[in-house]
């Protein structure tokens, strides 16, 4: 690991000005669970690292049940699932946050740094994807919103520009009748990274026998997350049958190209997403149905 | 093999059996225990190791000046500065005659790299940040060539080279031509032909295994001290302190009586940590630079550097008559050595048809060479693959005769006076004992019902071996024993050592502190590997504590004033005309008698091997949507003659167990196109964790060995060798397909039952 500079900067204004300052060289440090390994293994370089923990819109957890859910891009996994409302209105998110590492790991770890890193295999993005929530970013041109499925570009990159940094993901509110989950593949139990992960969210009518509204988001299957948006929307008006999820599996096949590699063949990796396309649906369902 | 029958046939133990705490459980528990890598010696320098991204290549040049200018920096060394070991050999213990200039190439590459990680050059600086800077100042320029890792391909004519000087010696005759095929072995009894004729069922099957990790928790460390007066003090994790000074000495042309060896406490070996690495690549830089130098390997460097076992292939056919009997078998196997010669082809060889009763059988091993880390031990080296092929056909011949697993074992199963195919003839064992103690468990007898389940049950067999070592001991005032052994302790070893000391003595577990002394300061003793320790070790406790106990008689002799003759102990009372003491006592009263101080000390080197049978159970869940393998139940059962510490028998148990069944569902070398390892992390290599197996029932077995006194066998190895094929029979009961690769990962099982 090379030598670097530190700093803590408390407000948005410092760290964008330290952060145009550093002219790319510059990492930003929120709980450390991948860029201290990284820098560690000369995975990443950093001339300079920055602590955001220390700002306190990146600090920052609110939810009520008319605004939806704030949250700052630096706060810990488990302020996710320790927190009940938030919990029961975002079951993906929760989902992922469980799994994300061990409780050592989600004690410092944060759903902002897992988008921020950008692992086509990210945990927590398929869920931000299902829960439709979006990025804010600000920058030294002020602040932008971007949409999660949009914010990745590649492997380990993403739309942040010299001097921008991630502050908060924005929840849209939660619905009745609505439920979402997350799984991903693994050849283990634990402690391993996802062959494949799909994250869903469905909105069901009033009486509780259709689909009319869905999201899915897919992961480890393209060189960035994915929104399935075919298979969503063909969900709206869908009856909840084992076909209909089955269908919308076949159809978020589509969006995913997955490379061969020492966590799994292309060809069942693109198996799985009908396999975990179909679990999630039923699963979300089940909770939309308040089960 | 030894005939000596030293059984004692106690009935009854005082210390045997029970389940004291172990001497080093506080230290371990509380973090105090000193491993190499919490050693902080003044001025120590630290030190990097600079590996080879290709997989194979010649070493054109390396460029050094940038990195020994950089402030800080004060040694490198290349495999230029080995001294000349060309044709030297040197005979090393089970190892055989090690061929000195491969052991110092695999340690620092010479002129080419073999394997991807291969060490090429070592920096020493006055930081660990300094040391990789100047690591990465190092330019290797090499020539790629090609490069092979499946041992099939490698035994190919027209397979790339890795040693060009290498001839194969079949069974004492060379070759003529250049080859990967160090090695052919047979071993033959009977006549194939004539047996096969006589068989009413043949069953033959071709079979893949994977190269995997021995994964210890601990990577590879050493320090490494050469001193002003050329003597060179190593601290190293180690299975074998004696072993290490020996490599080194051999390696670094310098006298034994030149260097000392200090073991650590050692985070795991299972066979991994027997050849060195580090340690002579510490020492040439610490004799360049003249400051201890410590080496410490990342996981990756383990990974690629170090281990693992072989990658393999095996061909097993064997036929029965309809009554079940067992009239012929045959197997070709072939096993990886990785880029060096000197395999465990010649284990594998010899343990894949030592379960059973073969009266015509012929094996052929070879031992191959290709583009991966020269294989070491791994617990059991090379029964596991062999039984992974062997206890399948088992089990598909017994299900084409319709007879129950277990019947069609017990029928054809090794017993005293079996003769293997390599030649020994068993004494008394405990094959049949631990497969009626399977049929007797709760485990066999209850029921597996529900979807996609299945049940397996497979055996397995180690030798489990002899080989020297020496302790000492001495007598305290308050009663209680010294014990200096020799035997580095990866298993629990100080304590069942100790208990087997206490025994002889009469005295507790608690009143013996055993340590385990460097190499200056305990007599010769072979490796802890090959589950010698509690065997051999114990062996030679029990011999010092004879020892000891004869020279307290002559204690209380003096005391009492009579003959030594007069003096009786029983259960460590020393009695004489009816005056009586406790070993206690007795040690009591030697300082203020002026007797002279009690030290005692044995040596032993038992031939032969103590022959460790162990059958497994297994019952498996398949998710047939993506080819998981869930272990729902898992029982060992094993014949461990006497258990001396109970629980570390089932320890041994079940680590072996755990670590079998992850070689059986996900672990594996992966390698890309150009020979390169892409998983050394134990994110991508996949050891299974607490979540993925289920509590290991174990049932121990007791069939005393004949060999010892309290008739021990040892038992670290034989728990690993079932698992890959019990489990595999169970995937068979569950899917009705038979699984010949090793892995049975997800995506080969899905993929299996899809086209199903």
């Amino acid at each position: 690991m090379k030598d670097f500079t530190y700093a803590a900067p408390a407000t948005l204004q410092e760290a964008t000005r330290l952060l145009t300052a550093a002219n790319g060289s510059a990492r930003i440090l929120a709980g450390g669970t991948d860029i201290i390994v990284q820098l560690r293994e000369g995975l990443r370089d950093a001339g300079q690292v920055i602590d955001v923990k220390k700002i306190p819109e990146l600090m920052e957890l609110s939810f009520s049940p008319q605004h939806g859910l704030r949250l700052g891009a630096a706060v810990p996994c488990y302020c996710i699932y320790e927190n009940a409302e938030i919990a029961k209105a975002y079951p993906a998110l929760v989902d992922s946050a469980r799994i994300i590492g061990g409780w050592q790991i989600q004690s410092r770890a944060s759903i902002g740094g897992n988008l921020c890193n950008s692992s086509p295999a990210a945990d927590s993005i398929p869920s931000l994807i299902a829960h439709h929530a979006f990025a804010e970013v600000v920058g030294p041109a002020g602040k932008r919103k971007v949409a999660v499925e949009s914010f990745c570009t590649a492997p380990g990159r993403n739309v942040l520009q010299q001097g921008e940094l991630l502050v908060a993901l924005v929840f849209p509110p939660t619905m009745p009748h609505s439920g979402s989950a997350y799984e991903r593949f693994i050849p283990r139990n634990e402690m391993d990274i996802a062959v494949v992960g799909v994250g869903t969210r469905v909105q069901l009518n009033q009486a509780c026998d259709k689909i009319e509204f869905a999201r899915i988001g897919l992961a480890a299957v393209a060189p960035t997350p994915k929104f399935a948006q075919e298979a969503s929307e063909w969900l709206a008006g869908k009856p909840l049958a084992e076909e209909t999820y089955a269908q919308a599996g076949e159809l978020a096949k589509k969006v995913a190209t997955p490379i061969s590699d020492m966590r799994g063949p292309a060809e069942y990796r693109t198996h799985l997403v009908g396999v975990l396309v179909k679990r999630t649906l039923e699963k979300a369902v089940e909770r939309a149905k308040g089960k | 093999m030894s005939t000596e029958d030293l059984y004692l046939g106690k009935k009854s133990y005082s210390v045997l059996g029970q389940r004291p705490v172990r001497h080093d459980g506080a230290d371990k528990v509380t973090g105090k225990a000193v491993y190499t890598s919490d050693l902080q010696l003044p001025n120590m320098a630290q030190g990097r190791i600079i590996r080879s991204p290709h997989a194979h290549a010649k070493i054109k040049s390396i460029y050094t000046a940038a990195a020994l200018k950089l402030p800080g920096v004060l040694a490198v060394v290349t495999g230029e500065d080995w001294p000349n070991l060309e044709e030297k050999f040197a005979i090393m213990g089970e190892a055989g005659a090690v061929n000195l200039h491969h052991l110092a190439n695999n340690c620092l590459a010479k002129g080419k790299v073999v394997y991807k990680g291969h060490a090429v050059a070592a920096v020493a600086a006055t930081t660990l940040a300094i040391a990789e800077e100047a690591a990465r100042l190092i330019k290797v320029e090499y020539e790629i060539l090609p490069s092979v890792t499946w041992v099939l391909d490698a035994m190919k004519p027209d397979a790339p080279i890795l040693l060009p000087s290498l001839r194969t010696d079949s069974m004492g005759k060379k070759g003529t031509e250049p080859t990967n095929i160090a090695t052919h072995i047979q071993f033959e009894q009977g006549n194939i032909a004539e047996g096969f004729k006589q068989a009413d069922v043949i069953v033959e099957r071709e079979f893949r295994t994977a190269s995997v990790h021995q994964g210890y928790i601990e990577p590879h460390v050493s320090v490494a001290l050469w001193n002003e007066d050329n003597r060179l003090k190593i601290w190293t994790s180690t299975q074998g302190s004696f072993n290490c000074r020996q490599q080194v000495s051999e390696l670094l042309q310098v006298p034994v009586s030149q260097v000392v060896v200090v073991p650590c406490e050692i985070g795991g070996g299972f066979g991994g940590k027997i050849t060195v690495y580090l340690e002579p690549v510490a020492a040439l830089l610490s004799r360049r630079c003249g400051r201890p130098v410590k080496l410490s390997m990342q996981r990756n460097e383990v990974f690629e550097g170090t281990g693992p076992t072989p990658g393999s292939y095996a061909k097993v056919k064997i036929g029965v008559k309809k009554d079940g009997t067992i009239t012929a078998g045959e197997a070709w196997l072939a096993y990886d050595c990785g880029a060096f010669p000197g395999g465990v082809i010649g284990p594998g060889a010899m343990c894949v048809f030592s379960c059973y009763e073969f009266p015509n059988a012929k094996v052929d091993g070879y031992d191959v060479l290709d583009n991966k880390p020269h294989t070491q031990a791994y617990r059991a080296p090379g029964a596991t693959q062999a039984a992974f092929a062997c206890e399948q056909v088992i089990d598909e011949l017994a299900a084409k005769l319709k007879m129950d697993p277990i019947e069609f074992r017990l029928k054809n199963a090794a017993k005293e006076g079996t003769r293997r195919v390599d030649g020994p003839v068993y004494p008394r064992v405990g094959f049949i004992e631990t497969l009626k103690a399977a049929q007797n468990s709760d485990h066999w007898k209850s029921k597996l019902t529900g979807k996609n389940r299945g049940r397996g049950i497979a055996s397995g067999f180690w030798f489990n071996i002899g080989g020297a070592s020496s302790c000492s001991a001495s007598v305290n005032d308050d009663g209680s024993v010294t014990l200096v052994e020799g035997s580095t302790d990866i298993g629990g070893t100080r304590t069942s050592v100790a208990m087997q000391l206490a025994e002889t003595l009469g005295i507790t577990a608690q009143d013996v502190r055993p340590q385990v002394g460097d190499t200056d300061s305990v007599g010769y003793t072979f490796l802890t590997g090959g589950s010698r320790v509690t065997f051999a070790t114990g062996l030679a406790a029990y011999k010092l504590g004879l020892d000891l106990q004869e020279q307290m008689k002559q204690r209380a002799a003096a005391l009492w004033d009579v003959e030594s003759a007069a003096v009786k102990v029983e259960n460590g009372k020393y009695s004489s005309n009816g005056k009586s003491l406790t070993f206690k006592e007795l040690a009591g009263k030697i300082p203020g008698a002026k007797l002279d101080p009690v030290v005692g000390r044995a040596s032993v080197s038992p031939e032969g091997s103590t022959n460790g049978f162990g059958t497994h159970i297994c019952d498996v869940e398949v998710d047939p949507e993506t080819g998981k393998v869930t272990i729902l139940r898992y029982t060992a059962i094993q014949d461990a003659g006497k258990a001396v510490h109970p629980s570390y028998v089932e320890g041994q148990m079940q680590g072996g167990s755990v670590q079998g069944i992850g070689w059986a569902l996900n672990e594996e070398y992966f390698f890309d196109d150009q020979s390169r390892m892409k998983n050394a992390s134990f994110l991508d290599y996949r050891m299974p964790t607490s979540l993925d197996v289920p509590m290991i029932e174990t049932i121990i077995v007791e069939v005393p060995n004949p060999s010892h006194p309290f008739g021990v066998r040892g038992v670290g190895e034989t728990p690993i060798v079932p698992p890959p094929a019990t489990v595999a029979n169970a995937i068979h009961a569950a899917t009705g397909l038979r699984f010949t690769e090793l892995p049975m990962s997800p995506p080969k099982v899905w993929k299996a039952l899809s086209t199903k």
